[in-house]
């Protein structure tokens, strides 16, 4: 077991940088109570964002992600989302061997 | 007295059990990050470290990607926080349905708050009140969690081979279709993911990770202002 004194200051400077987000949302949110447009901007945000960090993996990276990402999103109208999870692995695993991945 | 008790434990079970997909999900991503950051040259100690200290999944998987020798500090801070600076919105959305609870106890449970528990305590405050016991609880269960297994994929990550075979990678992809979809109650709010869809993945193909992010949020921010409509708050 042993730390990195560079390797320390890397997971620091993340932690500040991740922390100062979670924080200043904490700060800021309590004075608002947004209405009309604001509101609904705000209230995108889950969505939208949720929707980002996986867009490019099921629309930029092969087709057996694309469809797998089809199948999931069919059984996230249908199934709790430990099911959900379920297709979702099964189905990549499928179409990758098939893609011969 | 008992009530109390009988009420916080009734309130601590609620959150470990709307908790639970996440956490089986959430523990094949922290193996492979303990994994992958194994075979970048991170000792378990800095791993688990890592986890504690950064709680954030995809910030700590882009991380790990562009880990190189000697280590990039200032750019992976800097990915780190674009990642990452969804919790600034995130957290303000959510801060005032915390705001009866102890101040000093929010600065650390917020520390712990990460995609999955605060999508939950979105979805509990738009039914109930938060209380102490499911918030806190449910953050704390979650971030051992991911502690725990981030140092378990430091042992096991070598063993296990190549994640891709398993399909571990798209447990992360699955959850997040799962948790978008308990949003999606409109086609207004369909227009906000499709936008962001759209935004996010031509982002990505023209100037790359972690911009993606931030291109899908303001895309999706700016579909709901365009197509907000009078009723829809009245």
């Amino acid at each position: 077991m042993s730390i990195d004194p560079v390797t320390l200051a890397a997971i620091l400077g993340m932690a500040l940088a991740t922390y100062a987000c979670r924080f200043g949302g904490l700060m800021i949110g309590g004075r608002l109570a947004p209405t009309g447009r604001t509101k609904a901007a705000v209230d995108a945000i889950p969505p939208a964002v949720l929707t980002a960090v996986i867009a490019p993996t099921l629309l930029a990276t092969g087709w057996p992600e694309t469809l797998a990402g089809a199948l999931t999103i069919l059984a996230a109208t249908r199934l709790p989302l430990i099911g959900v999870i379920g297709v979702g692995v099964a189905s990549i695993v499928a179409l990758r061997f098939l893609a011969g991945g | 007295m008992s009530e109390i008790a009988a009420d916080s434990w009734s309130e601590f079970r609620d959150g470990l059990v709307e908790l639970s997909p996440a956490m089986i999900a959430a523990a094949p991503i922290a193996l492979l990050y303990g994994a992958i950051a194994t075979s970048k040259g991170l000792s378990p100690l800095e791993v688990a470290l890592s986890s504690a200290l950064v709680f954030a999944g995809g910030a700590q998987l882009a991380a790990i990607e562009l880990w190189t020798n000697p280590v990039p500090v200032a750019a992976l801070v800097l990915s780190t926080f674009l990642i990452n600076a969804r919790y600034i919105l995130m957290s303000a959305s959510l801060a005032p349905k915390v705001a009866h609870l102890p101040f000093a106890a929010n600065l650390v449970g917020f520390h712990v708050l990460a995609d999955e528990n605060w999508a939950l305590a979105e979805r509990r405050a738009a039914r109930r009140r938060i209380t102490a016991a499911y918030f806190f609880g449910m953050g704390a269960v979650f971030w051992l969690n991911w502690v725990l297994w981030s140092w378990a994929g430091t042992v096991l990550g070598p063993l296990l081979g190549d994640p891709k075979r398993f399909g571990a990678d798209f447990a992360f992809t699955a959850i997040f279709i799962g948790l978008v979809a308990g949003f999606v109650t409109t086609r207004h709010h369909g227009i906000v993911v499709i936008a962001s869809a759209l935004a996010a993945t031509a982002a990505y193909v023209a100037v790359g990770s972690p911009w993606h992010v931030l291109a899908g949020a303001f895309a999706g921010m700016a579909a709901a202002v365009i197509f907000w409509r009078e009723e829809k708050t009245a």
